[in-house]
């Protein structure tokens, strides 16, 4: 059985209906990413999954419950499973190893506390008060939080918001560390180069239902869509759209007598089908 | 697989974790503890005629003052710090982990008490030092005492985690809880000697707590023949008791039904 299962989902809220019949099934040990543009229903599936949302119809399993359950057993439940969420800036008064330490006190069988410190990179703060961190090392404490716990399941709400491209590179190893130790990742980003790094699978979803669900290199077809192959001739820059880039570039390659100037091959990126698919940048 | 802590557990944490937290902003460590200190500095320097034989205005007004610092310390700063750490994403984070919400209850009802515990020696010591205070030597007026900090920290504790759902935002919080606090410190007797009062201010003060824990803090602070001078001629300790328990049971429902974890 899939980790999570969702089937015939819908919910609004007073005329707006941001879920509308949506099917989503997610494996064990994968990292799954939720694309989508702002009000397309994205955080409020996910807020469903992750308990905090009741739902209008449909069904949902998350590791076997529905999240929708109170009671001793929504303990047990959140016991198995991390949430970083988006804005967070609490606790500035605690130190950052006195507030792991605590949170780690929530759950059954929680992670070494230093070791999730060292794995999140946050060695050299864990004495200092949270207050004092800066917008990325803070970022790098929520996700601690979230993993503290040991979960089977991580959700990941825009992790990497205001991270420079250093951070976000090593972001993206604990990630994939995360996955290697067995946890299975549900991610939402607005980054499509970060979804393409690390999602096996990822969902596109607009205005309330999943558009289609793929690996991000074959999503929309791109895998098969013809490529660009792009040079220079003489003062211009020529390009040539084709299926078979490889013959183009040899022919090419005979007629300038080996190298090609500025050659450039590309296909679509994962943006340009991405917003392809939405229908449009201003969403 | 080792068990979840329990609830219990998790709570007394909770509490050591919120007086950590509290120790270290200073600005409202001063605040919560000695501004009952400076007022009943202001208080007692100003009115310093006795308001019956043998009894100082001190002696009435250090009553007020524990009664209004239960109040203060527990109702009013929770309902505003509540809805600061709502803003914050905190009580989100909490929501999302195996913590149960009576938890983070237990954790703020003991920081209410424990702040309160410190605040009521400090001043007690200030106004024995400084203002004539005469503690009360019997028993039986210790016990009253003891039941009264207790119940009254758990019913202002309630009431205000059960009252944080009303204000929308942290930052409104204080424009909506400040008023309600200080209207009923006028209504209930704390800055006034309760029974020059109009009778409709003391009818409305009647129906909430602070009029009851004022009193209930004069019977342990005021010679037994001041009760003579109260509305009722008596201390009325039992319906103080009721009074403050119903109320709650109110705020411990409210807490447990209404109490919102984010924003929306």
């Amino acid at each position: 059985m899939s980790l999570i299962e969702v089937k015939g989902l819908t919910k609004h809220y007073g005329d707006v209906h941001a879920v509308r019949g949506l099917d989503l099934s997610i494996e064990q040990g994968e990292i799954f990413s939720i694309l989508g543009p702002n009000g397309a229903g994205k955080t409020t599936t996910v807020e469903i999954l992750e308990g905090f949302r009741t739902r209008d119809s449909g069904s949902v399993s998350v590791l076997g419950f529905d999240p929708g359950t109170k009671g001793h057993e929504s303990r047990e439940w959140r016991n198995k499973i991390g949430i970083v969420l988006q804005t967070s800036s609490d606790a500035g008064d605690l130190t950052v190893i006195e507030t792991i330490t605590h949170f780690s006190g929530y759950y059954s069988n929680p992670r070494d506390v230093e070791e999730v410190i060292e794995s999140v990179g946050l060695q050299e703060k864990r004495a200092a008060l949270i207050r004092n961190l800066s917008g990325g090392q803070r970022r790098r404490l929520d996700v601690a939080l979230g993993i503290i716990g040991n979960p089977q399941l991580l959700f990941l709400d825009e992790p990497t918001t205001g991270f420079d491209p250093e951070a976000r590179r090593s972001f993206w190893s604990l990630i994939k560390k995360l996955r290697a130790d067995g946890a299975t990742i549900l991610l939402t980003t607005h980054y499509l180069d970060e979804a393409e790094a690390l999602a096996d699978r990822v969902a596109v979803i607009n205005k309330g239902v999943i558009v289609e669900i793929s690996t991000p290199a074959e999503l929309g077809g791109r895998s098969t869509s013809q490529a660009t192959v792009q040079w220079r001739d003489g003062d211009q820059i020529k390009s040539e759209k084709t299926d078979n880039p490889t013959v183009l570039v040899s022919s090419l390659s005979a007629r300038f007598n080996g190298e090609v100037p500025e050659l450039v091959v590309s296909r679509p990126s994962l943006e340009d089908i991405y917003l392809e698919m939405i229908g449009g940048v201003d969403e | 697989m080792n068990k979840i802590p329990s609830a219990l557990q998790l709570g007394i944490r909770r509490g050591g974790l919120e007086i950590r937290q509290f120790a270290r902003q200073r600005e409202s460590v001063v605040f919560t503890v000695l501004f009952p200190v400076i007022l009943l500095a202001i208080f007692g320097s100003v009115f310093q005629d006795t308001i019956a034989p043998g009894v100082t205005f001190s002696q009435y007004f250090v009553a007020g003052m524990i009664a209004s610092g239960l109040v203060n310390t527990g109702f009013q700063a929770l309902a505003i710090t509540i809805p600061m750490e709502r803003d914050v994403g905190a009580l989100k984070r909490l929501r999302g982990t195996p913590m149960p919400a009576s938890s983070y209850f237990i954790g703020k009802a003991i920081l209410i008490f424990v702040s309160m515990v410190i605040q009521i020696l400090l001043l007690l010591g200030f106004g024995v030092a400084f203002f004539g205070l005469e503690m009360p030597t019997e028993t039986s007026k210790w016990l009253t005492f003891a039941w009264l900090v207790l119940l009254g920290s758990a019913c202002s504790t309630a009431l205000g985690i059960a009252f944080s759902i009303v204000p929308k935002s942290g930052r409104g919080a204080s424009a909506v809880v400040s008023p309600i606090v200080i209207i009923l410190q006028f209504f209930s007797g704390v800055f006034f000697v309760f029974t020059q009062l109009p009778p409709w201010m003391q009818q409305v003060a009647a129906i909430f707590p602070l009029k009851w824990l004022t009193q209930g803090m004069r019977s342990v602070f005021l010679p037994d023949s001041f009760a003579s001078q109260e509305v009722a001629k008596s201390w009325e300790l039992q319906t103080t008791f009721v009074v403050l328990l119903i109320w709650l049971i109110i705020g411990i429902f409210f807490s447990v039904r209404k109490f919102k974890w984010d924003r929306d």
